[in-house]
């Protein structure tokens, strides 16, 4: 096994951690913090599997990097969705069924 | 979510987890050589390192879009200004201070660095703009800058200068066939052009995520 698919296997990991924790967690907070868990797993996959086969390959590393500060954009703007929400409501977890406004 | 759902939760997660596992080790090698591909081209992208060579030359149509995101974001952001409770003044730290003051030269030094690096090895617009927006953030933790109001024209203008600049440079360049295809000669000029105006913007933006949404409400 080659360290680029050890990587890959890390990664794996990583993404199902935060799935589990965007499913189980309520705080949004958590939600968002465990969504970018499994974004970080999704880079290593990407990075780690282009280099199974031990040279680093530029075309994904470029795509990551991307995918980080989008993902940076992204989290900063679910987190001032978050307080908008509490502002709005004074709750910090999705609640289903009631009329908000 | 009771007890039930939290376990079937986990219990599908490792389900998936298993299956890619499964689906990486079955993997068959890459069908096309990528980075054989890249180091091919390398002599006329303008720059000497592959991953900026990627991302200003070879897929500069994905980095426009990428900035276009995060103006998307920070649009987005401010338009979620105003019902938010305000966040408590941070108490004026001397010693924190000082040492922001001290790291200040350094921080825009080492964003000049990295800004003019990734023409040849790990660096570039991304990483000098993150830098510089760290500095930004420190700066306005240790109570030295203010959080930003509606921004001004000025302030505008640096945001999207980067995105401009590239965008400017894609539609002068349309007459060559495709879009972002810089001509050999004068690739490494445009690149260094685009990725000036991306770390300034870059810095701003990256900088205004954050400074945008703390300051306190009118």
């Amino acid at each position: 096994m080659s360290t680029g698919l050890l990587y890959a296997l890390s990664g794996v990991g990583l993404f199902m951690l935060g799935a589990v924790g965007v499913i189980v967690l309520a705080h949004l907070m958590r939600k968002v913090l465990a969504f970018n868990v499994m974004g970080s797993g999704a880079f290593l996959v990407l990075v780690g599997l282009a280099q199974r086969t031990g040279q680093p390959d530029p075309v994904p590393q470029a795509m990551v990097l991307t995918g980080i500060v989008v993902a940076v954009a992204a989290t900063a703007l679910a987190l001032g969705l978050a307080r908008a929400l509490h502002a709005r409501t004074g709750g910090v977890t999705l609640t289903q069924g009631e009329d908000g406004d | 979510m009771n007890r039930f759902t939290r376990g079937l939760a986990v219990a599908v997660g490792v389900a998936l987890a298993a299956t890619l596992v499964a689906a990486l080790l079955e993997l068959p090698a890459a069908a096309v050589y990528l980075p054989g591909a890249v180091a091919q081209h390398l002599a006329q992208s303008g720059v000497e390192h592959p991953v900026t060579a990627v991302l200003l030359n070879f897929r500069g149509w994905d980095t426009l879009l990428e900035v276009a995101v995060l103006l998307l974001a920070l649009l987005t952001l401010l338009t979620l200004r105003g019902s938010e409770a305000p966040v408590a003044e941070v108490e004026a730290e001397p010693l924190l201070q000082g040492l922001a003051r001290k790291a200040l030269p350094l921080i825009i030094l080492m964003a000049g660095y990295l800004f003019w690096a990734g023409a040849y090895r790990p660096g570039g617009a991304f990483q000098a703009g993150a830098v510089l927006a760290a500095g930004a953030v420190l700066l306005h933790l240790a109570g030295l800058l203010p959080a930003w109001a509606v921004p001004g024209r000025l302030l505008r203008l640096g945001l999207i200068l980067g995105f401009l600049v590239f965008l400017a440079v894609a539609a002068g360049l349309l007459g060559q066939g495709a879009l972002l295809q810089y001509p050999p000669a004068l690739a490494g000029n445009l690149i260094l052009l685009i990725e000036a105006g991306l770390t300034l913007s870059l810095g701003l933006v990256l900088a205004g995520l954050f400074l945008f949404v703390t300051g306190r409400q009118a």
